[in-house]
């Protein structure tokens, strides 16, 4: 099993907050190629029964938390991103600020085919500024060889 | 953009999802650098992709291919609130030049906590028939009154 810093384990970094721009939101859909008006215009938002533009489901990548102590891993020089998953309890919307704090959840060493991989589990919270949760999330980094 | 309603009643297991294609660029992988503020140099400088590890030269960000799978989604849903849980696990890299073809696939229904769900698997594949993401969704659908 790999080496690494277990007291990181858990610790939950300084929350940031963002505020989520509409000009952001078009950017990101224009970038995946999402033309949904739903994304981009306040008032095709609203004809749709939004409260104005709504943020698309993995909008919530660009909330980046502050970066974690380190893990102490000597391992690999390919850094990977192996997942993403996100639960959502509540819309995220322009004009919205949303908090998000991280924590490593977990480490594990896997042994494949293509070799040994290590595999950096990462639990985000996102939380808007009512205290609502917005969403939850996970990352899943690799290092391999 | 006017979408037909969906309900619960008439989706089946076993159904497929209206797929979703897409033709990544180079300029679509610098695109989506600057809107999600990845600017790990692997998905747009070829020497540095390949000092990296990776051969065959820049990747499309995991995250582009979850927006795909993602937009998949909410093209076929009535609002992307109706998203509930999204995750996808990365396995053969995504390049530029590739055709990515996005499906998904209805694998149960169920009430829970007063809502209607649907789980579906999902996946994006290449056009050699690799797949580059796969994962699951759940989604809350209305029920015809």
């Amino acid at each position: 099993m790999v080496d690494f810093d277990r007291s990181v384990l858990g610790v939950e970094s300084t929350p940031i907050r963002y505020d989520v721009e509409k000009g952001a939101i078009r950017k990101f859909v224009e970038a995946i190629g999402d033309e949904d008006p739903i994304y981009r215009d306040e008032q095709a938002a609203q004809a749709a029964g939004f409260k104005t533009i709504v943020a698309p489901p993995t909008f919530l990548c660009i909330f980046r938390a502050q970066e974690l102590p380190d893990l102490k891993i000597a391992f690999g020089r390919v850094r990977l991103n192996g997942g993403n998953a996100y639960e959502y309890h509540q819309p995220v919307y322009a004009g919205d600020t949303v908090t998000v704090t991280a924590k490593y959840a977990d480490v594990t060493e896997r042994t494949g085919r293509t070799g040994s991989m290590v595999f950096v589990f990462t639990d985000l919270t996102f939380t808007n500024q009512y205290g609502e949760v917005v969403a939850t999330g996970r990352n899943t980094g690799i290092m391999r060889e | 953009m006017s979408k037909q309603q969906l309900y619960y009643d008439d989706v089946q297991v076993g159904e497929a999802l209206p797929a979703l294609v897409k033709h990544p660029t180079t300029r679509q992988l610098v695109k989506y650098a600057g809107a999600s503020g990845d600017y790990y140099e692997i998905h747009y400088d070829h020497h540095f992709a390949v000092k990296s590890g990776l051969n065959d030269g820049v990747i499309v960000h995991g995250l582009l291919t979850a927006g795909w799978l993602a937009q998949m989604l909410t093209d076929w849903l009535p609002s992307p609130l109706a998203l509930k849980k999204f995750g996808v696990s990365y396995r053969s890299m995504a390049r530029p030049g590739d055709t990515i073809t996005c499906t998904g696939t209805i694998v149960s229904k169920y009430e829970q906590d007063g809502l209607h769900l649907v789980d579906c698997d999902i996946a994006a594949e290449n056009q050699r028939g690799e797949k580059c993401a796969i994962g699951n969704a759940t989604v809350a659908l209305p029920r015809r009154s």
